[in-house]
């Protein structure tokens, strides 16, 4: 997996690549927790372009960041999920909760 | 008869890590039928389901148990089987039930891509003994032939 995160403001960029199963899931976690607490996070952008696989481990990463930026008012949108992944996306429910873009402008022009 | 044109067993140790290895092992092996892409994705996926779930809730994420893949080919697609030997399944249809999971962080999305991604599921589980799920999947044109006639 491969991970690297942006700040602006209360905005936090996290471009991720490679594999999102068990395997990574709490490094992932744990990297994406230490920013949203320490920057005093409210969105999250996900850009998953590079991702190439992702099973439930990997969405339960994604909907735990959700639920714990909505609880603050905050949102995650995430951008550019290739076509297998927007699948697992699509069936998984979670775009009917969260926003997704074509590319992180698009995104970030979102957030007010 | 149904005839096996080829079979593969895997067997490794309960880390999580070897999620990744089975899944790429599994379609590494299906590609010997001509899986699409997309049927590529859905072998990997179901996989990845079935041996995170032996290894997060069969064996409670203990690294020292062992977790055994079973792959057979046939003419008309493949069948997977995925087993462990830890806590087992109380109530199966329960289970099975999309959305549920007994670990409140998690989405209970695993059987839902497993019956997706496959054309016949099968649970087998006692708690106590451990949990076998067979899933076999239809492929390509060989496939739908097969099910045509
Ligand atoms: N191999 C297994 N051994 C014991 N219990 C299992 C096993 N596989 C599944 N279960 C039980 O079935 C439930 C549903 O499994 P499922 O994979 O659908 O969801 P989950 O693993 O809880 O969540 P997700 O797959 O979305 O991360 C699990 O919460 C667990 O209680
Ligand atoms: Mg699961």
């Amino acid at each position: 997996m491969h991970l690297d995160m942006e700040y602006q403001q209360d905005t936090l960029l996290a471009r991720l690549g490679g594999e999102l199963d068990l395997g990574v899931a709490d490094q992932l976690r744990k990297a994406l927790d230490n920013q949203l607490t320490e920057k005093k996070i409210k969105y999250l952008i996900l850009n998953l372009s590079r991702v190439t696989f992702i099973d439930s481990s990997g969405l339960g990463v994604i909907l735990g960041r959700y639920k714990r930026l909505v609880h603050s008012g905050g949102k995650v949108i995430l951008v550019g999920a290739q076509p297998q992944v927007k699948r697992i996306l699509e069936l998984s429910g979670l775009l009917q909760i969260m926003e997704d873009y074509p590319d992180e402008n698009q995104a970030l022009s979102k957030i007010v | 008869m149904v005839k096996i044109l080829n079979r593969c067993t895997l067997e490794f140790t309960s880390i999580p890590e070897n999620v990744a290895f089975a899944r790429v092992a599994v379609a590494a092996f299906a590609s010997q039928l001509d899986c699409t892409l997309p049927e590529l994705e859905e072998i990997k996926v179901a996989v990845s389901e079935a041996v995170g779930n032996a290894i997060i809730h069969g064996y409670r994420n203990r690294q020292d148990k062992t977790v055994r893949v079973n792959v057979t080919i046939y003419k008309e697609g493949l069948e997977i089987r995925v087993e462990d030997s830890g806590a087992g399944i109380a109530d199966i249809d329960l289970a099975m039930q999309p959305a549920y999971s007994t670990d409140p962080e998690r989405m209970g999305l695993g059987f839902v891509f497993m019956q997706s991604f496959s054309d016949r599921l099968q649970v087998d589980s006692s708690p106590g003994k451990g949990t076998t799920v067979t899933m076999f999947k239809q492929i390509g044109q060989r496939g739908a032939k097969a099910r045509a006639n």
